[in-house]
């Protein structure tokens, strides 16, 4: 009971803050001066048409490379944890019922599908919403899909380590190209601008989106693997 | 418009932390906490939207001569895609080591685990 009126003054500390906050909120007229860079040299200094695109990618490539290996920590440790209780065969466990006729077809026909649009989306990173994470996202989203019409189904660990390892290697091996042949760690310009607003723009944009992206869902994919081989013993 | 999402972010705030004081039980805490970190996400949208404007996209709708007088703030747009990211692990991460507490005492009630308390 205590803790109770403890947790609500805590709540309501915090909530006449908020209450302050939002009241005292105006939005601002005019882009502030980070923003106003980006808004007018992303065009010419990198060629990507989605502004966030051009943040994450290039102007704050290095945050990103720590967010992937933030996100490969995850993974791995996900795996370490739940390893011990992994078992290799169910021979004592009943099988499970089926999972139905209308989900075993439709993730028949939808599971490549999404494979495909999650790779429009983050091969169009750089033109349209999206990118790497988002298409990463998706791409998972059919292995869950895949998990979910049969729990059984094992997917190959070495392949999604092989995958995720070689392309960390080849988004860091990028990264020093562009200190060898353009002007700092994970600059675009070791490729040809090309066209504003067409799919082959942007440098080296495209490229990285797409190696984030095999390697977000890489990663989902064996996090959700590791959770879907852990059984209740 | 901003107004009403950074309300509502404050709100999920409020609501996720008040889930996770008061529930014991570790995934209700969990699902709390992802509640928290939605709100949080839409405070810092709301922050960056400024009416009138567009998604900072250049397409043949804002001509790049244009850009810095008809898109919203991308920053935090780029912020928030790193948060959302880094949540997903964290929460991966609380629903492995939820498991594993289950594993060791059979129970997911967080009142029980009192190895560390004094």
């Amino acid at each position: 009971m205590i803790k109770n009126v403890i947790a609500f003054a805590l709540l309501a500390a915090l909530g006449s803050i908020f209450a302050a906050l939002f009241l005292g909120y105006v939005p601002d007229a005019d882009l502030n001066l980070t923003a106003r860079y980006y808004a007018d040299h992303t065009a010419q200094d990198v060629g990507a048409a989605n502004v966030v695109t051009a943040i994450i990618v290039t102007y704050r490539g290095f945050d990103t490379l720590g967010e992937v290996t933030v996100l490969f920590l995850t993974a791995a440790i996900v795996g370490l944890v739940l390893a011990q209780t992994r078992v290799g065969n169910r021979g004592g466990v009943a099988p499970l019922p089926p999972s139905g006729e209308v989900l075993q077809t439709g993730t028949r026909l939808l599971a490549p599908l999404i494979v495909l649009f999650g790779a429009y989306v983050f091969v169009n990173g750089h033109l349209s919403p999206g990118g790497g994470f988002q298409g990463g996202a998706i791409v998972a989203s059919a292995v869950l899909l895949l998990l979910l019409s049969n729990p059984l189904r094992r997917f190959s660990h070495r392949l999604i380590t092989r995958l995720e390892s070689t392309v960390g290697l080849v988004y860091v091996a990028i990264g020093v190209l562009g200190v060898v042949l353009a002007g700092g760690f994970l600059d675009n310009h070791i490729l040809p601008l090309g066209d504003f607003g067409s799919l082959f723009s942007a440098g080296a944009i495209p490229v990285i989106y797409s190696l984030i992206g095999l390697k977000v869902g890489a990663e989902f994919s064996s996090m959700m693997v590791s959770l879907s081989e852990t059984e209740d013993s | 418009m901003a107004h009403v999402a950074m309300l509502t972010g404050f709100i999920l705030i409020l609501i996720g932390l008040y889930g996770a004081l008061t529930n014991r039980n570790i995934l209700r805490m969990i699902v709390a906490f992802t509640v928290t970190n939605t709100g949080i996400h839409l405070v810092l949208v709301a922050v960056g939207y400024m009416p009138g404007r567009m998604a900072p996209i250049l397409d043949e709708m804002i001509p790049v001569s244009e850009a810095a007088n008809r898109i919203i703030d991308p920053v935090p747009q780029a912020l928030v895609l790193t948060a959302i990211v880094i949540g997903l692990g964290v929460t991966a991460l609380m629903l492995a080591y939820a498991y594993r507490l289950y594993e060791t005492k059979r129970t997911l009630d967080i009142s029980k685990f009192t190895d560390l308390k004094w």
